[in-house]
């Protein structure tokens, strides 16, 4: 254990040096976001028969989305799946400790590191920003303390999906296809695009019950008190039941590959 | 009339190239097709839910979609090369290509033409032939006229976008996700008809990144709607002009850069 939070903490202090990424990011976020609540504000202008979630609540919702979008499982780590298309990866086996452990203490730090990085100034420049597009605060702590537990389930099934992600590479070397998929899944069924609430209630039923919607939907609405704060144990668990899962697909589909893997010689 | 059959010697070779591996080349081109179908799946959710915005029902807006994404899609295929343009300049590349007796613009579009950006082309043309057919627009020769006039003049915009964006890389070797901010988001703001937005949104994509005269105001003469903003329609025909001229403009930019430039030395 003591060797998994020293890699945490080594990759951590070293991601967070990439300042000037973490400009331009933030800059490309809130260009994002600023573009998100300005067609939310036309569709809200338009309709005058109520909906799943008001338009304060669903313009918060997107800039905590974009606040953490480094915490999304969009991509993997690209020095592993640079090491497995190399075949470098050999020097990973050999390495006294658990490989899928090993690599999901990677992804802990790689999605934590940017996203603190990115999202404090961003959430701060969005509660500055005029009502009409700006983030609210919370309506109480209770809110604001759900979200953070809330926060973490999220970061435990994200490091999970980027693990397997990561392991997806050992299967077909470029990766790259299913890769831009799964960001666009990901991405779309997270409510990062348009927040769940406001999906068909039929789509809903389905999407409610996914990992994804634990990524971004489940935090933000316990942010904007959508969700109340006795439902924390309730959502807090699917997240972890969901994340225990990934974790033994993950884990299951490794150790197999591993047995047979064939490394690219040179 | 001598660069002319370079650069379709450069497009020969690129397309061969990439030919050679078929069956990635499909998966690769579908990967795009899902990718850009489940972006669209967005667009769909918020319409499912609020009918309209401002006026404008989903087909009308899946012809914004189209015409932008078709523009779009043309632009990232065949301005790839200054896509990737910061890592010549990284790998000290670039020193090869001002030695050769042709001009650099030539060479840095001949260095890469993607030819998978197919997959969202093809999804740009069916949403919009969608569009059409459900609108039943009555087709005449001046709404062809139209329609090529804004893929045309959106091509240009975004390849001039993308100019600038490797024209960044003269003076910082980072990669920079700025511009790359105008050329997603601005495609994000495209996709929707631009009366939606704040005047003052507005007025950037009018004036700053033309983006809103390539595509609103031809769109809006084809679709045969009475613009709401009071913007004499004329403007329709002069778009591709506005796109062009942005592109000129960018590479006369990209000049001052070449003569900026000095190599990293490795």
């Amino acid at each position: 254990m003591k060797a998994f939070l020293s890699i945490i903490k080594i990759r951590f202090n070293l991601l967070l040096q990439y300042r000037v990424a973490a400009i331009a990011g933030i800059f490309t976020q809130f260009f994002f976001g600023m573009v998100f609540v300005m067609v939310l504000y036309g569709f809200y202008d338009s309709t005058s028969s109520p909906m799943p979630i008001n338009y304060f609540s669903a313009v918060t919702y997107i800039w905590i989305s974009q606040g953490m979008l480094g915490m999304l499982p969009w991509n993997g780590d690209r020095e592993i799946q640079s090491l497995i298309r190399t075949g470098d990866v050999t020097y990973e086996l050999i390495r006294p400790m658990n490989l899928y452990n090993y690599w999901l203490a990677r992804a802990f730090a790689l999605r934590t590191a940017p996203t603190l990085l990115r999202s404090i100034p961003l959430f701060t420049v969005a509660l500055l920003l005029p009502k009409d597009y700006g983030m609210s605060f919370p309506p109480n702590i209770l809110a604001f303390l759900a979200w953070i537990v809330t926060s973490f389930g999220a970061l435990l099934i994200s490091c999970t999906i980027t693990n397997i992600i990561n392991i997806t590479t050992l299967y077909s070397i470029s990766g790259d296809g299913i890769q831009r998929l799964l960001s666009a899944i990901v991405t779309l069924f997270s409510g990062m695009v348009v927040p769940l609430p406001l999906f068909p209630d039929k789509m809903k039923e389905v999407l409610n019950y996914l990992p994804f919607s634990g990524l971004v939907d489940i935090p933000a609405r316990f942010f904007t008190g959508d969700l109340p704060f006795n439902h924390l144990i309730t959502y807090s668990g699917f997240q972890l039941l969901w994340a225990l899962i990934l974790y033994l697909l993950g884990k299951g589909i490794l150790s197999r590959k591993i047995k047979d893997l064939i490394v690219q010689g040179g | 009339m001598d660069s002319v059959k370079l650069y379709l010697k450069y497009l020969k070779l690129n397309i061969e190239s990439q030919l050679q591996y078929k069956a990635s080349f499909i998966m690769m081109s579908m990967g795009h097709f899902l990718i850009t179908f489940i972006e669209f799946l967005g667009l769909w959710v918020l319409f499912e839910r609020f009918g309209q915005i401002k006026g404008f029902i989903f087909e009308e807006a899946a012809l914004f979609y189209g015409i932008v994404h078709i523009a779009f899609s043309i632009a990232e295929g065949w301005t790839r090369g200054f896509d990737i343009f910061p890592n010549l300049v990284r790998m000290g590349d670039f020193d090869r290509i001002l030695l050769r007796p042709r001009t650099t613009i030539l060479q840095v579009l001949g260095n890469d033409i993607q030819m998978m950006r197919v997959g969202r082309l093809l999804q740009g043309f069916l949403v919009l032939i969608w569009s059409i057919y459900k609108l039943k627009i009555d087709w005449t020769l001046v709404k062809t006229l139209l329609l090529l006039g804004s893929i045309l003049g959106g091509n240009f915009l975004f390849s001039g976008l993308i100019v600038l964006q490797a024209t960044l890389s003269f003076w910082s070797v980072q990669s920079l996700e700025i511009v790359n901010s105008f050329t997603y988001g601005g495609v994000q703001a495209a996709q929707y008809p631009i009366s939606i937005y704040k005047s003052w949104f507005r007025k950037i994509l009018i004036y700053f990144i033309p983006l809103a005269t390539v595509n609103y105001f031809p769109a809006i003469n084809i679709l045969g709607k009475i613009d709401l903003l009071n913007y004499p329609t004329w403007l329709g025909w002069i778009s591709p002009f506005i796109g062009f001229a942005f592109f000129i403009i960018s590479l006369f930019i990209w000049r001052i850069g070449v003569r900026h430039y000095t190599s990293t030395g490795t």
